[in-house]
């Protein structure tokens, strides 16, 4: 386990140093390089070597990624011209309520998506399955802002029952909303269920053609007994794996509920980054969304070791 | 690792090709397929998807480069049987004009990045140790920072346009094909066949290109058909977000996102047509893609005896 653990934890490192490496290679692609980025189009060519100079762009590019890097692990991000903020406290005040949405639309998305793939598996290739996989199928077929509009406009427009737009402020006042995040929260939970049933499913499937799995029928064990106590804990195992391989996309989603809504997110914060050019947001909240998502993909391997012993064993 | 290697199938005990010699594999593959029926709704969905985007035009003409500004909005009647856009364009029309947009961006991106990915992926698996490890922490860097950050980021960098459009996807699409062929490759390079090309003098890239990646040729034909069904969700979340193809040329992302404006001012055929457009098509060819791996494993199966 500790060998495993160890192992695993060096790959994250790496990891982790490749996303940061990733987003300075793009600090370098930027028209002009950052000086250029910040000081906007109209810049004199003396302007530009002088922020050069002050900020340190005209050493060589290793000892610029090393001070950047020094300055990432101090929690300094960057600083955003435009916004007169630093990155990093833009982040501290967005962040929590991204992990809020993601994190409810992942939680809600499992109690509905892991029964019914179980469903799904034992009445495989019956009307149930197709009924369930079609309608994954179009959830997940559906782009976002569009299924975000339709349900607007059947929940908001037509029933008037949830407001349109997310609640705004801090991560206080929106709790404080609740039936603002019903919307945000629907969207992403109905494309999470979509991704997580087709998992469930074919996890399930594999474990019911197992050996003890034909054992525990032949001793006469009921589906029902079957399928909570042979099945349901085999299928969890790629379960776990499945919640940290979809995470990226669960987070790509989230930028877009978040720019529909107006949710005051890392998504929104990221997209508005991106509209006015503001590169030092758009390559602060990459590091720290890639990092967290690198994270993410850790904890959920460590999980399935700790939950599996199989793994522990061969490694 | 992974899910996705963890799900790689166990190496069957017999090779496909020992089986009745009357039947090739692919035959018996295409079989399986016909018989399923959802299956042969995506593929005659696909057909007529685009046929309607590229043989339609010839049939239905209408002016989709010069904007109308007379004729904004008009509810489906008569001369344009879904009404026009928020510019006077034809939206039966344009709808044609998106689709060719959409099919050729999802179709070139998910090529490119389903054999870059493929032979990135069996080069690592084929190579194992260093390189391997070196090859797939890069994907893992590109898996960790989630694809439409990233497009965004590129969005900013370059100006979109179709071939833009295309390389910027297939850069983010090539990460998943290449861990599966990875794993596929890591079952393949110990069957005896290649054992056998590799004890008869055969080069690693020889080995790679005429025993590795033909018979990893299942999981790259699923790959494909699942990689258009994304791309063309791709490009659609990209014109959403501002970075789709500059009108006058048009996809349905980008209709969509225009008609998403007037939610509130009841223009149902602006919202429904291009949204109906993308859902039938990423569904069909997830369909396909559904039969095409049910084919190729049940083909295993039976192989299985």
């Amino acid at each position: 386990m500790t060998k495993f653990t160890l192992r695993r934890l060096g790959q994250s490192v790496l990891v982790v140093l490749g996303v940061t490496i990733v987003v300075f290679v793009f600090t370098r692609l930027l028209p002009g390089g950052p000086a250029r980025a910040i000081l906007g189009p109209r810049a004199t060519p003396a302007a530009i070597m002088a922020f050069d100079h002050a900020n340190g762009y005209d050493k060589p590019l290793v000892a610029q990624y090393w001070v950047w890097l020094t300055h990432l692990v101090t929690g300094d991000v960057g600083y955003s011209y435009k916004q007169n903020q630093t990155v990093s406290s833009l982040i501290a005040d967005r962040l929590p309520k991204t992990l809020l949405l993601v994190g409810a639309a992942n939680l809600i998305a499992l109690v509905v998506a892991v029964p019914l793939g179980l469903l799904q598996a034992v009445r495989r290739n019956r009307l149930t399955d197709y009924t369930v996989t079609g309608v994954a199928f179009v959830f997940y077929s559906m782009p976002l802002f569009w299924l975000s509009i339709l349900l607007v406009i059947f929940f908001s427009i037509d029933l008037g029952m949830f407001p349109p737009q997310a609640p705004q402020g801090g991560f206080g006042d929106v709790l404080a909303h609740p039936s603002g995040l019903v919307l945000p929260v629907l969207t992403l939970t109905l494309v999470t269920v979509a991704l997580f049933t087709r998992y469930t499913r074919s996890s399930a499937i594999e474990t019911l053609t197992q050996d003890h799995v034909r054992t525990a029928r032949a001793k006469g064990a009921s589906t029902t007994i079957v399928v909570l106590r042979h099945v349901l804990r085999n299928s969890l195992l790629p379960i776990i794996t499945m919640i940290g391989l979809t995470l990226p996309v669960v987070v790509s989603g989230a930028l877009v509920v978040e720019s529909v809504f107006n949710y005051p997110g890392m998504g929104l914060l990221f997209w508005n980054a991106a509209q006015t050019q503001d590169y030092p947001i758009l390559l602060g909240t990459t590091v720290v969304v890639g990092v967290a998502t690198a994270l993410g993909s850790l904890l959920a391997d460590l999980l399935y070791a700790v939950v599996d012993p199989r793994i522990r064993a061969a490694r | 690792m992974t899910l996705i290697e963890a799900q790689t199938p166990p190496p069957p005990g017999v090779p496909a090709a020992s089986r009745g010699a009357h039947e090739s594999p692919f035959r018996s593959a295409l079989k399986v397929f016909v018989q399923n029926r959802l299956a042969v709704v995506g593929l005659a969905l696909v057909v007529l998807i685009v046929v309607f985007s590229f043989a339609g035009p010839l049939v239905y003409h209408t002016d989709q480069v010069h904007t109308n500004l007379d004729q904004v909005t008009m509810a489906p009647g008569s001369g344009h049987p879904l009404g026009t856009d928020s510019v006077g364009y034809d939206e039966l029309g344009r709808l044609m004009v998106g689709g060719q947009t959409s099919l050729e961006v999802g179709l070139a991106a998910a090529v490119i990045a389903t054999l870059f990915g493929s032979v990135w992926g069996a080069i690592a698996g084929y190579a194992g140790g260093l390189l391997d490890g070196l090859m797939m922490r890069v994907t893992d860097v590109l898996l960790s920072i989630p694809t439409l950050f990233f497009l965004l980021l590129m969005a900013t960098i370059f100006r979109p346009s179709k071939p833009v459009l295309i390389i910027v996807i297939a850069m983010v699409s090539w990460l998943i094909p290449a861990r599966l062929i990875r794993g596929e490759t890591l079952t393949l390079k110990v069957r005896e066949y290649v054992q056998a090309a590799r004890g008869m003098g055969g080069g690693g890239l020889y080995n790679l290109f005429q025993h590795v990646l033909p018979n990893a040729i299942g999981t790259i034909a699923v790959n494909v058909t699942f990689q258009i069904a994304d791309a063309i969700l791709a490009i659609a979340a990209m014109s959403y977000l501002g970075l789709g193809v500059p009108p006058p040329e048009a996809d349905w992302g980008g209709m969509l996102s225009d008609g998403v404006n007037y939610s509130y001012s009841g223009y149902w055929w602006l919202i429904y047509p291009p949204g109906v457009a993308i859902v039938l098509t990423v569904v069909a060819f997830n369909f396909i893609g559904d039969a095409v791996r049910d084919s190729f494993e049940s083909r295993l199966r039976t192989v299985r005896g």
